[in-house]
């Protein structure tokens, strides 16, 4: 009777498996994280392959069609100056969707690098966390002001003013938002460093590059992740902040932040200006956080297989 | 008998009283939101519209402007003229007589003495008067009796009511600003947010930046005003949800400056609960063309105009200028951004109408093919990707502005036509605070002009030109030798316009005035350093139920408050 069970597990274990395709095995029992997946990659195929089925000009103003409901033209209608609105949205979802991952995968670098450092070596760790504390007490806003006044003009002339605001921007948010994830890091690395594997590997003679890379990143991979997609919220959000102050892109560069922020003052007239690029952030935000919940459940092997 | 005699008077009295009620304060509250919140109720200590505003319903000045932009008399009976012999014949001097009766709300007299202390009190040089201007060129004023006040100036002056004319320059009362002199000016707290007044209300409460409660003035001159008892003064917010405080949920029976689109403001006014009012004063937002080079390369020298040394690529040829005024459909910027509360216009200085040309009205409608074949001529060719070019010079433009939804529906609209033009835009925008805040270190500010071209409004105050145009001499060019202080934003320099200058400063009489106005306007729109976009508005909105609103802009918009009343 009890050894069914166990020939069962035997004969399971004879087929090929990886840690990887545990993970995805578990992620697929995830429904929201599914379901975000399945979002989230929608919307990148939408603004990647959009424009060129929906060919209109983001930028061309056609005064006299404004403020024009959905119609075959335009299908999410025009705003106040003639411009077709679902042309704007999937222009500005290239942008936004660019700088949020950029600017994530920027900070995630920054921060991992940060807390393991702070974490493993403990001579380091008072240094790198006083950095970090400095960074965390920057006001943000003052620091964009500055950051983007001194050296707007010479990206512009290096880059050309799109991809030199773009790299700046990018840039910004990715150094002012790598804290969280550098002290979230730190703390499982410290927890992790005491931990028997690693007294094992370490008293074997195992070299710090090597037991950080195989022993403690796979194990903090969770925590990463989780940050990672809630960086990419939070990248985008800051960029529709920045547009908002006219720090960003110019204005007639569209982004999700900038569409919103312009159809606000319009939203009894035209909710259309508001709903839609609400709505791709909401989307997108959210399916992101599904995505990172269902990778942290899917990483953790404690809760992977239940 | 006796009986019925009681009851008679007793009616006869209460129908007295209540007539009495009628009268001041029998209208109840009057809400007015503006928003953005005063910070002071002195005017001579604050620049900003705002506090002009709001002080205007409790300090006065002898004398304000109708929403023609006439001078009416206020605090007087008669404007002193040449005629009247109130202005002396040379020139030199004015004397004003203050109206019989006037009295402080605290029930002392108002005297000549006051109007000399308010001299005294702006032209303090320790003081950092907001409104010295209003006082430039006075040598003295004198009491000629309590009520005769002589203003002496240095050199004839064409245009005498300056002082103690338009809300910008009321007066105060001596005794209670008499130890506020100088440096201690800003010290004074209880005298700058409760200043006493001739005005129809008193404050009763006054919250810096953010709400002003007034009562009525219980001395004001006139017994059966004001109407309302009493006013609540609401600062803060934007430009929008002030609107629709008033035009759609009533909070509010008054809302000032309400830059939004036109179709918001529409939507809004279709609600039923209030109407906008417009007026126009001199208001023109324009488009400056640097005359010097801005490039980056440049460090320190960028727009700065170095004696003419430094010149912009392309900019300084009329020619270019012309054919991107010409690009411009003014209508469809009208349009889009303005509505009624914007018209089209061919000049820099658009009214009092003696001093408005009509030159220049060419350009009200577009002209893309005339523009294209002028620049062809020149020589300006298209490139291979459509950018026109000469000797290796690429007409391309860095175009900036402050943060405001109107402006970057401009922006976008301008950059289509200009592009259409063969001319290659990229724009910018810079948040108000920053753009108009004028701090020298910054590189972002309308002064330092650090583009090709840029927008924005300006207009002056008062109904007189002659300071406003002498913005555009050369020594008024802005510079690093100037802290970057100066009004000739453009770098606008010809020996002739200086010339006029002049000329309109020792001529007295009204047409020859009028004659110059227009030929320095001219002037300025033939360089094609300046382009003239809109002619615009104030914009306001008041409740349907309140009634006697003459919204001016020439003065500040609660000049008669004293005159409104609530319809029943």
């Amino acid at each position: 009777m009890t050894d069914a069970p166990a020939t069962v597990t035997l004969l399971q274990e004879t087929r090929h498996r990886s840690l990887w395709s545990d993970v995805w095995a578990q992620y697929r029992t995830h429904k929201g994280a599914m379901l975000g997946t399945f979002i989230f990659v929608f919307i990148i195929l939408l603004t990647i392959f959009g424009p060129y089925i929906h060919d209109a000009d983001p930028q061309f103003l056609d005064i006299r069609n404004k403020n024009a409901g959905m119609s075959w033209a335009h299908p999410m209608g025009t705003d106040n100056l003639g411009r077709d609105m679902f042309a704007q949205v999937l222009y500005g979802g290239r942008t936004s969707l660019a700088v949020g991952i950029t600017a994530m995968l920027l900070s995630l670098v920054v921060g991992t690098f940060v807390g393991v450092l702070a974490g493993y070596f403990r001579r380091l760790d008072g240094p790198l966390m006083r950095l970090t504390d400095l960074f965390l007490a920057l006001p943000l806003l003052p620091l964009l002001l500055v950051i983007i006044m001194l050296f707007r003009d010479t990206l512009r002339a290096a880059f050309g003013p799109e991809t030199g605001i773009f790299l700046l921007i990018v840039f910004v948010i990715g150094i002012t938002s790598w804290m969280q994830t550098a002290r979230i890091v730190r703390g499982d690395v410290l927890a992790l460093k005491e931990r028997e594997f690693v007294l094992a590997a370490r008293s074997i003679g195992t070299p710090p590059r090597r037991i950080i890379l195989r022993h403690v990143m796979p194990n903090i991979l969770s925590p990463i992740m989780v940050s990672a997609t809630l960086g990419v919220a939070n990248a985008i959000i800051t960029e529709s902040a920045l547009s908002f102050l006219g720090l960003g892109f110019p204005s007639d560069f569209p982004t999700w932040g900038r569409l919103l922020f312009d159809g606000a003052n319009f939203m009894t007239l035209t909710p259309a200006r508001v709903i839609w690029p609400g709505l791709a952030i909401s989307l997108t935000v959210l399916s992101v956080n599904f995505m990172g919940d269902g990778l942290r459940d899917a990483l953790d092997p404690r809760i992977r297989g239940r | 008998m006796k009986l019925k005699f009681i009851l008679t008077t007793t009616c006869a009295l209460c129908v007295v009283a209540s007539a009495a009620i009628a009268e001041r304060g029998s209208d109840g509250q009057l809400n007015i939101i503006y928003w953005q919140a005063p910070s002071t109720m002195n005017t001579y200590l604050s620049g900003g519209t705002k506090e002009v505003e709001a002080a205007s319903m409790v300090i006065e000045p002898l004398a304000s402007y109708d929403p023609n932009g006439n001078l009416v008399p206020r605090l007087v009976d008669e404007l002193p003229t040449v005629e009247n012999g109130g202005v002396s014949e040379d020139l030199m001097s004015i004397t004003w007589v203050i109206s019989e009766g006037i009295t402080w709300s605290d029930g002392t007299p108002l005297t000549a003495e006051d109007a000399i202390f308010t001299w005294q009190y702006c032209t303090d040089p320790a003081g950092g008067c907001a409104q010295a201007s209003y006082f430039d060129g006075i040598t003295s004023i004198e009491a000629i009796d309590d009520r005769t006040i002589k203003i002496n100036f240095a050199e004839p002056k064409p245009y005498p009511y300056t002082a103690f004319a338009g809300a910008e320059s009321p007066i105060l009362q001596k005794a209670q600003f008499q130890d506020c002199m100088g440096a201690r000016a800003p010290e004074c707290t209880d005298a700058n947010f409760g200043p006493i007044g001739t005005g129809p209300f008193v404050v009763s409460e006054f919250r810096p930046n953010d709400v002003i409660t007034l009562e009525a003035n219980p001395n004001y001159r006139d017994p059966a005003k004001p109407a309302f008892g009493s006013v609540l003064f609401k600062g803060g917010g934007d430009a929008a949800s002030a609107a629709r405080a008033v035009l759609e949920t009533g909070e509010y029976d008054y809302a000032w400056n309400l830059q939004i689109e036109p179709e918001i403001l529409t939507q809004m006014e279709a609600a039923g609960k209030g109407k906008v009012v417009v007026s126009f004063q001199t208001s023109v937002e324009r488009l400056h063309l640097n005359q010097t080079n801005p490039d980056p390369a440049l460090g320190d020298m960028r727009s700065v105009y170095d004696e003419g040394n430094n010149p912009h690529p392309f900019l300084t040829d009329p020619v270019v200028g012309k054919a991107l005024s010409m690009a411009i459909d003014r209508e469809i910027v009208v349009e889009a951004g303005y509505g009624r509360t914007g018209q089209v216009t061919c000049n820099v200085l658009p009214a009092p109408e003696i001093y408005a040309s009509t030159a220049n009205d060419g350009c009200k409608v577009q002209d893309m093919e005339g523009a294209k074949a002028l620049l062809d001529e020149a020589g300006w060719v298209p490139g291979s990707d459509g950018v026109r070019e000469k000797d290796g010079v690429r007409l391309s433009v860095l175009f900036q502005t402050s943060t405001n939804s109107v402006r970057q529906g401009s922006q976008a609209l301008i950059k289509q036509w200009w592009n259409e033009l063969g001319v290659e835009v990229e724009l910018r925008n810079i948040d108000a605070s920053v753009f108009f805040g004028g701090d020298p270190g910054s590189p972002d500010t309308f002064q330092k002009f650090y583009a090709d071209v840029q927008m924005y409004t300006n207009n002056f105050a008062g109904a007189d030109p002659e300071a406003y145009m002498g913005n555009w001499r050369c020594a008024e060019i802005p510079g690093p030798d100037s802290q970057w202080q100066g009004a000739n934003i453009q770098r606008f320099c010809d020996p002739a316009y200086d010339a006029l200058v002049d000329e309109m400063s020792k001529t007295a009489d009204l047409n020859e005035r009028g004659r110059i106005a227009k030929a320095m306007n001219d002037m300025l729109m033939q360089s094609y350093s300046i382009i003239p976009l809109v002619y615009r508005g104030g914009t306001s909105a008041h409740a349907n139920t309140l009634e006697g609103v003459r919204m001016t802009d020439w003065d500040s918009e609660l000049w008669n408050i004293a005159d409104w009343t609530r319809a029943e």
